[in-house]
């Protein structure tokens, strides 16, 4: 087992179940968002939760924000690593003819969604940490959906929204089925993940974007 | 036909190269691209200047000596051929054909289109064998019954020709369909067995030594097989890997 993480294959075992724990997340986050769009309480209760609950507070929630660090570090270091890989570039290199665009550039809608993150966390997560552990308020169980609300009623947010998970999508469509390869799971159930990869790339970022837009407009 | 070739030129392995311009005239739609290259380097000669030099040597699809990034692809255009396969039919009249070398750290540049491709050779001695006493006694490998789906299977991963098209098309130059392959064909029989563990291990290892990139599943390198091998045998290198690092 030692030193598997200095292996090319370890290396991407390690990328893909960050990716795979990325993605179990972020069908639970669109969970408890969706909630919002119908029942107020309901979506108050999970968030709740969710915001109070000392397991995910202070177990999921360092892991998570651990596994986002290591799975934007280790794809920026294998990205500088394969490109040391091929020190001259072909003049002429037809890469459409064998591999999706989506496939090819990773690196690139991951750092749009990086960049995301940073916002997005310094919007929602940050003022969380602060009413809760630095500056903390009176508990108030029911101010998730106005604060949710509030939140999707600047366009510039909802617009930051719309493109971040389109790229998010992009990201989704190769990443889904490339984390199930590197893990070794190319068998005969390979063809029915990839209608789900499908299902689920182009439909959860599609249910946040909904999510924005109709709290953007419903309100 | 007629033809514009941006053909890359280099002299040797420490000199800088460049793409050179050629024109070909009166090229037939049924030779091999090969052909037409002996064409080009007959006139050349004529010329007296310096033929391109390539690798070449069986001319039938099955030794896997030549090579050659063809309009952006390896072995060109055509699919499931190496480039000796490739026929002119393939490009029309007036066009620009970009030809040039296998490009990957691990396969440096001998001299125009000729790469060194003994990184492959290496990774194999790693382990790409089995070792079995063949002084004259050795069990009749046809008598050990093996499931005929695994005997396919191995076959195919076996009728890989290294060639090098793999890191070639891939984007992080990665040599992982050539090495799961090579693991592949004994992973799947019982005679690969006894040394799998070490194999897969030492296999990987030297890739890794050899400064192959990352493999990041675009399946580029499956498209652009001459041989059509699977990205399963890549799932299954995975596979052996993580089992042989667990063991130890």
């Amino acid at each position: 087992m030692s030193g598997i993480l200095n292996s090319s294959i370890g290396r991407k075992f390690a990328m893909a179940l960050s990716a795979l724990f990325l993605m179990v997340f972020l069908l639970q986050h669109f969970a408890i968002n969706i909630l919002s769009v119908f029942s107020e309480n309901a979506f108050n209760e999970a968030s709740h939760f969710m915001g109070t609950f000392w397991a995910v507070q202070f177990i999921l929630q360092p892991i998570l924000i651990l596994g986002i660090i290591f799975h934007f570090t280790m794809g920026i270091i294998l990205e500088i690593q394969n490109r040391k890989a091929r020190k001259v570039s072909y003049a002429k290199n037809n890469g459409s003819a064998n591999s999706s665009w989506m496939s090819r550039n990773m690196i690139w809608t991951g750092l749009i969604i990086e960049g995301f993150l940073v916002v997005h966390m310094a919007n929602i997560w940050w003022h969380e940490m602060m009413v809760k552990y630095i500056d903390p308020q009176p508990v108030d169980a029911t101010r998730y959906y106005e604060e949710l609300v509030e939140h999707f009623q600047s366009p510039v947010i909802v617009g930051i929204y719309v493109v971040a998970f389109v790229f998010l999508a992009l990201h989704l469509m190769h990443g889904f089925n490339s984390a199930f390869q590197s893990i070794g799971a190319n068998n005969k159930y390979t063809k029915a993940l990839k209608g789900i990869s499908k299902v689920y790339s182009i439909g959860i970022p599609a249910g946040f974007v909904f999510i924005a837009l109709y709290h953007h407009f419903a309100h | 036909m007629n033809l514009t070739l941006k053909i890359w030129r280099q002299k040797n392995a420490n000199a800088k190269g460049k793409m050179v311009d050629y024109q070909i005239s009166n090229v037939s739609p049924d030779m091999s691209f090969l052909e037409m290259l002996d064409v080009l380097n007959t006139e050349l000669i004529e010329k007296g200047e310096e033929p391109v030099s390539f690798d070449h040597d069986c001319r039938e699809g099955i030794c896997g000596s030549c090579s050659l990034y063809i309009n952006g692809e390896a072995h060109g255009p055509d699919r499931l051929v190496t480039t000796c396969q490739l026929h002119m039919r393939k490009f029309k009249d007036g066009d620009t054909i970009y030809i040039e070398p296998w490009r990957a750290k691990a396969f440096p540049v001998i001299k125009d289109l000729i790469v060194d491709r003994s990184a492959f050779d290496r990774v194999q001695h790693a382990g790409g064998f089995i070792s079995v006493n063949t002084s004259g006694n050795t069990q009749d490998a046809n008598a050990i019954p093996i499931e005929k789906a695994n005997a396919d299977k191995a076959f195919d991963a076996a009728t890989c020709i290294g060639c090098g098209a793999c890191v070639a098309s891939c984007k992080n130059s990665s040599a992982m369909l050539f090495v799961s392959a090579k693991v592949s064909q004994f992973a799947l029989l019982p005679q690969g067995q006894v040394e799998a563990t070490d194999r897969v291990m030492n296999m990987v290892n030297q890739m890794d030594a050899e400064g192959f990139g990352n493999c990041t599943n675009t399946g580029a390198c499956e498209v652009e097989c001459p041989k059509g091998i699977s990205l399963e045998n890549i799932a299954r290198m995975n596979r052996e890997y993580l089992k042989a690092s667990f063991k130890g």
